[in-house]
């Protein structure tokens, strides 16, 4: 238990919670019968920090690698290569049920994420049947106490996900991630699949939950408007490097990387008679397993230069983050 | 005068269900011009996409569909025999549904799938219609259009699958197209392409547009004119800078309210919400669709049907007694509702 005790108490306010370094993650993908196989690098050196009691955005487009990262993030996947360190711990040398103490889920669909012939009550006790958590007759009360705090009726105890809309679904998802007091919550896409006066209630409920239990929040999300409301700090994702990451204000307002310029541009705001951006991004998203040289991103770069397609860019530190683009770089002599 | 594509008035769409029967669509009504696009613009069962359906007469068969007018270029779409409908569908209006991958059929080839419209409705060989859906292919942005013919749907993303999409409600140059939330299953890099594409071609070809959505960042910016829809009616249409600089309706407020907006709304601030759940259209309700959600809710509001009454400007209608007493500030989600 030396991984859930060094974290007993709440971090001081910027303590490293979710580190990866260098981290990288290579499928195998078969390429037909009787063919060979072709490595997907599908996270391809990632680095990055949680820091206590903030919110770091992840965006970027399906297929970029942001659910593969996620999954190791939570130690449902090994990587092939880096390291992950939870409150400061390899996640190497901590057992599964350690990490779920620490780090707890909460996914996109709250359709397919609740096990349908479970009760309410049921599958939000379950983290601590799994923890063997020994104290059985306080279970339905902490259940009950959990159920208040995301706003769910305490008679929805012995009820089915059939019986819940979407929102209530989520809210038992939430409920299920916390009731074991985890330190960070990994949200993948917690609000896409619910209509949007149902959103602005769960993102509500997470901003205070946040700030009530001292949680640290990974947000997954493509929804940028959501991810600027909520995140302290975003990371841009593209075909499994994260090529710009900055404080939220610097990231909106001062663009760095072309992509993150494009992707920011996208955003459909409700602004009437602005009309709908032109992106300026070629139509294809790459195929990952045939990585473009150089700058992953120049086939779709509008402002590319002669070394783009030949050299790899490296991160450059900038004023609260990097950006990785030759943009930015001195040119090489 | 411009010329009128669409005309709805007094749709209504029931269906049963084992607890008595779901009022859907209660009696909507709206229009759409040539060279309009109309947006209808509401949540999860607000009828949206069944009035899209019983405007394409594609409803599944137990329900049922009564309108005082439904028509398309002034030829009623009422009362028409199937094989007349199998006439006008694919051909004079066309629709694009929101998830491509389950609307092409996985075991014919996309040219096989595109020229099928043609050879039906045309009257024009294979050769004639394997050069249309080449020409088409490359106006929605595919490269390698001729290749492409040769494949399957599996073999190509999801964006590509929507611009074939679009590509085959085109086939026959439609006067009408609706698109059921054509873009929800995309990234937003490629939803704003599609609808760029969208609305370029909508303008080129002069057709009429009616796009059902829940999102109302692409409401605002591809809208000529906005239905909002609620449990079943039209609680606000109108002009888009008028729907969404000063809403008059309580849910389109509470819509507004809802969502975080750069530089209006506070970051990380309080989102405004809209309390309770939609009412059951199973059976009648008596009064406002809205009460019971409603801030600005008093006896009178359920007292009797609500009508959909002249707003502030020609051409915006609200179904609210309350809407002139309302303050006119923009909905500011800080704060506002908190």
């Amino acid at each position: 238990m030396t991984a859930t005790s060094s974290l007993a108490q709440t971090p001081a306010p910027g303590t490293p919670m979710l580190e990866a370094v260098d981290v990288a993650k290579t499928f195998q993908v078969s390429q037909g019968f009787m063919r060979g196989k072709k490595p997907l690098h599908a996270v391809n050196g990632v680095s990055l920090t949680v820091r206590q009691g903030e919110v770091l955005g992840l965006v970027g487009e399906s297929g970029c690698g942001k659910t593969t990262l996620a999954r190791m993030l939570l130690g449902l996947l090994d990587t092939t290569s880096g390291a992950i360190r939870i409150g400061g711990q390899p996640i190497a040398g901590l057992k599964r049920r350690d990490v779920a103490r620490l780090v707890q889920p909460v996914f996109q669909d709250p359709y397919s994420s609740l096990n349908p012939r479970k009760s309410i009550g049921t599958i939000i006790s379950l983290p601590l049947r799994v923890q063997g958590d020994g104290d059985e007759a306080s279970w339905r009360k902490r259940v009950e106490e959990i159920m208040e705090m995301v706003g769910l009726a305490r008679r929805l105890y012995d009820n089915y996900p059939s019986q819940l809309s979407g929102g209530q679904r989520q809210r038992v998802a939430i409920a299920r991630a916390l009731i074991n007091k985890p330190r960070i919550v990994i949200c993948d896409e917690p609000t896409s699949a619910l209509d949007v006066s149902v959103q602005s209630q769960i993102l509500n409920l997470l901003q205070e939950l946040r700030r009530e239990l001292g949680l640290t929040y990974l947000l997954i999300s493509h929804n940028l408007a959501v991810v600027e409301h909520m995140a302290d700090r975003v990371a841009v994702m593209y075909l499994g490097r994260i090529v710009e990451e900055a404080s939220t204000a610097t990231l909106f307002d001062t663009p760095r990387h072309p992509y993150t310029q494009a992707l920011l541009k996208s955003v459909l705001t409700p602004e009437p008679g602005l009309g709908i951006p032109d992106t300026h991004l070629g139509a294809a998203y790459p195929n990952p397993l045939q990585m473009p040289p150089g700058c992953r991103f120049h086939p779709r770069c509008a402002q590319r230069l002669s070394q783009c397609d030949k050299i790899e860019p490296h991160p450059l530190r900038q004023a609260d983050g990097f950006v990785e683009c030759h943009l930015y770089q001195e040119p090489q002599t | 005068m411009s010329e009128r594509i669409l005309t709805v008035e007094d749709l209504r769409v029931s269906l049963p269900v084992p607890s008595g029967t779901l009022h859907a669509v209660q009696g909507i009504s709206f229009h759409v011009d040539r060279g309009e696009t109309v947006c209808i613009v509401g949540e999860s069962g607000c009828g949206k996409s069944l009035t899209a359906l019983s405007i394409m007469d594609l409803l599944p068969k137990r329900a049922q569909r009564t309108a005082t007018r439904l028509e398309l270029a002034g030829q009623p779409l009422t009362g028409v025999s199937e094989r007349a409908m199998s006439d006008i569908r694919g051909n004079r209006m066309a629709m694009i549904f929101q998830e491509p991958m389950t609307s092409l059929n996985p075991a014919y080839t996309i040219g096989n799938q595109l020229e099928e419209a043609m050879l039906r409705h045309k009257r024009v060989g294979r050769r004639q219609a394997r050069d249309r859906a080449i020409h088409l292919l490359e106006r929605v942005g595919i490269t390698a259009a001729d290749q492409r013919l040769r494949q399957y749907p599996h073999q190509l993303s999801g964006g590509l699958r929507q611009r074939i999409m679009i590509a085959m409600a085109l086939m026959c140059g439609p006067d009408l197209i609706i698109a059921d939330e054509p873009t929800t299953a995309l990234d937003v890099t490629i939803q704003a392409q599609i609808l760029h594409l969208l609305a370029e071609l909508q303008r080129e070809l002069h057709m009429g547009l009616v796009l059902i959505t829940h999102d109302l960042g692409i409401v605002a910016r591809i809208a000529t004119r906005v239905v909002v829809m609620y449990a079943g009616e039209v609680v606000e249409s109108g002009p888009a800078e008028q729907i969404f600089n000063a809403p008059s309706h309580p849910y389109t407020r509470g819509l507004l309210e809802c969502i975080p907006i750069p530089g209006r709304t506070e970051r990380g601030g309080k989102l405004g919400t809209i309390t309770g759940m939609v009412p059951s259209l199973v059976g009648h309700i008596q009064g406002c669709h809205f009460a019971d959600r409603c801030p600005h809710v008093i006896d009178a509001c359920r007292a009797g049907a609500v009508p959909l009454t002249e707003g502030a400007r020609p051409e915006h209608h609200v179904r609210c007694i309350r809407s002139s007493e309302l303050p006119t500030v923009l909905p500011n989600a800080a704060g506002a509702n908190a």
